[in-house]
């Protein structure tokens, strides 16, 4: 009798199975390589091209056509007149051509010689055209009876130009400027500093204020399911909506912090707290603590009530103080949700941008990488160096990704 | 040795008098815009001298009245925790000053139980102390949370004036009628916010479907099915969401711009679902995982196919979940502001957020970019608390279990 194996390698349901997984994941994975994926390859291209905004439209052929004179009576003789010109004023256009037709019962009297008509099309080559240069042709004709019979005008049939150019995005200029001007100077040693401070004290800010919200409310109490709801507010509104109501609170001449702390005498003049250096940077820390408190509560909240209470009954009766009960049973316990909410924070926190854009615009010390990507990009309207910074950027997150995938791995849960 | 009832029963009674004092100055002040401001020397005096008398004399009812008249009395004559300016009408001071006798006594006598004048064990001092840091995380996080959004609504039913005039009043001068309203009347009427509330509700609607439509799927295979590379699939999901918005908008507002999607709605609604899908995601296939396998299973005995598994048994079962994912990728999609910024120019095809932001000029009073904030605000805000239970259950069972 032989003995039963099992069976070795994948089967046929197993390779179904696979299948039909993939399958089902195919649209997500197609969707988030074109949105996610393909921007990030374009940025590591975009950086190393000499690319400003105004290039991203590229140079085109701009033509206008009109008649000229008198074009009422049989005999009349206007002219058709056509404008172009280079749309842009820093790159060639080759091959420029444009055609036509030529509406019935106009008679063309001379061509220009660049031009040629078959029947009542008309093709006319430009060949090579330097930036900037303008072009006016005019093609006189005679009027006869069929043109003033029909209502085709000359404007009616828009006359089609072709014309080649070369498009920065895709030719195979390469340069290395837009790192060097993001490395160069204290300004990036800056950024670098401000990004640094936000990230750390802003997540550790979150994390702290969040777990003492979430002590409060570990209890059942009558509104306490408000309480909770109300301490969400901030993670729930629009970021535009409360960072103008925090700018209009702490306005400098007519905000009501600055009122009341005159009033109390803590100041004698308002405090522009969005605008003065060490102040900004520190105000907008405050904001990302008071924006993100929530999300840290309610995780650590969560956590907390699945903690089991016999584990505090007993510490009760062993005689463990309500401080010595928080230090070594709660501690412990929180200790693998504190250490995610920390990594995950620490990169969101990293990567926020909308928060310090609408506060203080980046200005006042304030300046985080994020914010330097806009700023680069269409403040100056260099999109090359807003490229270069987004791969530091990049750089700085597949570091601490790499870091995550090695500590995650060791949770249970994520 | 600060485990002493006296020392304990002072020091306590000192700050929680600060906390208590500045609370009724900065109430008063807001209601009332005139001067009222918490002295701390006096206040920290004071706060000692009730707190021993809760502890040498007790903390019954009339100790309580004694403490809440003493306090109220010492602040009418000028010398207690708060102190007020002149301006301020007899009303609003007598009213300020038995507010904060009545706070403080009602309040620090059941802060101060057990407290006796002698020494205290731990149970009894941290008692005490927890009840004092419970009191004050309350104030705090009231406070910090409901100025800023007091201050929105309020700052957009004022016009430039009566906010210049005095800053410190938050008072709101109902006698107007409807006049109150008139920067939400205008806003509607004149800057087109009706068809920024429509397309904001579209667009985040849409968002809603689409992302639905691609997570579900993808969520259940990894969830349940066996492939290769499941484990290292579900974990890459959540690193897409570590990449920063402002690194993906820059070569998408690059691809926008040269092939004519920027300014167009469907532009933005290809864009906004695949910011949501691995959040959705994850939460889904965190919740899938959860499922009884077995359910399942006796479907496709009976003969159903995987796909009407999933749409007949799973489907139903996590309704609540795809809830609490919907109301989510909602809220995302109406807060987003980045890619609305930087992709809608035409002032039809705006969202709310980018209609906010366009009012913010200064030829524009603030009464109406604060009323456009409210306008933005409310929505959310009240399917947030009707459908809390589920916000909250769908941001955390998904992403973090046990």
């Amino acid at each position: 009798m032989s003995e039963l194996q099992p069976p070795v390698g994948t089967g046929p349901l197993a390779k179904r199975e696979a299948r039909l997984a993939w399958g089902l994941l195919f649209p997500t994975i197609s969707a988030v390589a074109l949105v996610v994926v393909l921007p990030l390859l374009a940025i590591f291209w975009i950086s190393v091209k000499p690319v400003e905004l105004g290039d991203l439209r590229a140079p085109e052929v701009v033509q206008r056509e009109d008649i000229r004179g008198n074009a009422a009576a049989v005999g009349d003789t206007p002219s058709i007149r056509y404008r172009l010109r280079n749309s842009s004023q820093d790159q060639p256009i080759t091959g420029v051509t444009l055609s036509d037709v030529i509406p019935e019962g106009l008679v063309v009297q001379d061509l220009d010689p660049r031009c040629g008509l078959t029947d009542r099309a008309l093709a006319c080559d430009f060949g090579d055209w330097e930036p900037g240069t303008r072009e006016t042709l005019m093609i006189p004709v005679t009027v006869e009876q069929a043109y003033l019979d029909n209502d085709l005008r000359p404007q009616d049939s828009p006359a089609t130009t072709t014309g080649k150019s070369s498009n920065v995005l895709t030719n195979s200029t390469f340069t290395l400027d837009n790192f060097a001007r993001i490395f160069n100077g204290d300004e990036f040693m800056e950024v670098l500093w401000v990004t640094l401070f936000y990230t750390v004290f802003g997540t550790i800010g979150a994390l702290l204020v969040g777990l003492f919200a979430a002590l409060l409310l570990n209890k059942s109490f009558k509104g306490q399911g408000i309480l909770r709801g109300l301490y969400l507010f901030p993670y729930v509104a629009p970021v535009i909506a409360v960072a103008f109501a925090w700018l209009i609170l702490f306005d400098p001449f007519s905000g009501s912090a600055n009122a009341l702390l005159i009033q109390m005498g803590v100041t004698s003049q308002a405090i522009n707290f969005f605008g003065e250096r060490p102040l900004a940077l520190i105000m907008v820390t405050i904001f990302e603590i008071w924006r993100y408190f929530p999300l840290s509560f309610l995780f650590i909240l969560a956590r907390m009530q699945s903690i089991d209470t016999d584990m505090y009954e007993a510490a009760d009766m062993d005689g463990a103080s309500p401080f010595q009960q928080f230090w070594y049973l709660s501690v412990p316990q929180l200790l693998g949700i504190l250490s995610v909410l920390f990594l995950l924070r620490f990169i969101w926190t990293f990567n926020k941008f909308d928060d310090i854009f609408l506060l203080t615009g980046g200005n006042a010390g304030t300046r985080t990488l994020t914010v330097n990507v806009y700023e680069q990009a269409f403040a100056i309207s260099n999109i090359g160096a807003g490229a270069a910074v987004a791969v530091v950027i990049f750089a700085c997150l597949l570091t601490f990704s790499l870091f995550f995938l090695k500590y995650i791995s060791r949770e249970e849960g994520l | 040795m600060i485990r002493r009832g006296y020392l304990t029963g002072t020091v306590i009674g000192a700050l929680w008098m600060v906390v208590v004092s500045v609370t009724v100055a900065v109430c008063m002040s807001f209601g009332t815009g005139d001067p009222f401001r918490p002295g701390i020397l006096l206040s920290l005096l004071w706060g000692a001298l009730a707190g021993g008398a809760f502890v040498f004399v007790g903390r019954n009812k009339l100790v309580q009245l004694g403490v809440a008249v003493v306090i109220a009395v010492v602040v009418l004559v000028g010398i207690g925790p708060m102190l007020t300016g002149m301006q301020a009408g007899i009303t609003a001071r007598v009213f300020g000053a038995t507010a904060l006798g009545i706070a403080i006594a009602t309040s620090l006598a059941p802060i101060l139980n057990e407290v006796v004048p002698g020494p205290l064990n731990r149970h009894e001092f941290e008692g005490a102390v927890i009840r004092f840091l419970t009191g004050f995380g309350y104030i705090f996080f009231t406070a910090i949370v409901l100025i800023p959004f007091y201050v929105m609504v309020m700052t957009s039913l004022k016009n430039q004036a009566e906010l210049m005039q005095n800053p410190l009043d938050f008072s709101i001068d109902l006698s107007q009628g409807a006049a109150l309203f008139r920067s939400y009347d205008e806003l509607f009427t004149q800057f087109n916010f009706g068809t920024y509330m429509f397309n904001s509700f579209f667009i985040s609607v849409l968002t809603v479907f689409i992302t639905l439509a691609f997570a579900i799927p993808g969520a259940y295979a990894v969830a349940r099915l066996r492939f290769r590379g499941q484990a290292a699939f579900s974990r890459s999901i959540l690193l897409i969401y570590m990449v920063p918005m402002i690194v993906l908008a820059l070569p998408i507002y690059i691809a926008f711009s040269m092939t004519g999607l920027r300014n167009s709605f469907w532009g933005i609604v290809m864009i906004y679902p695949v910011t949501t899908i691995p959040v959705a995601l994850y939460m889904l296939q965190g919740y899938f995982r959860g499922l009884p396998a077995e359910v399942e299973e006796a479907g496709l005995m009976d003969g159903l196919s995987r796909l009407a598994v999933i749409w007949k048994i799973t489907l139903p079962l996590s309704l609540p979940a795809l809830a609490s994912v919907s109301l989510y990728v909602f809220m995302i999609a109406w807060n987003e502001f980045l890619l609305a910024f930087m992709l809608l120019d035409d002032p039809s095809k705006f969202t709310l957020t980018r209609g906010i932001a366009s009012l913010n000029s200064s030829e524009i009073p603030r009464q109406h970019l604060m009323a456009g904030s409210v306008i933005a605000t409310v929505p959310i805000m009240a399917l947030f608390l009707g459908l809390e239970r589920f916000m909250t259950k769908g941001l955390t069972a998904g992403s973090v279990k046990g």
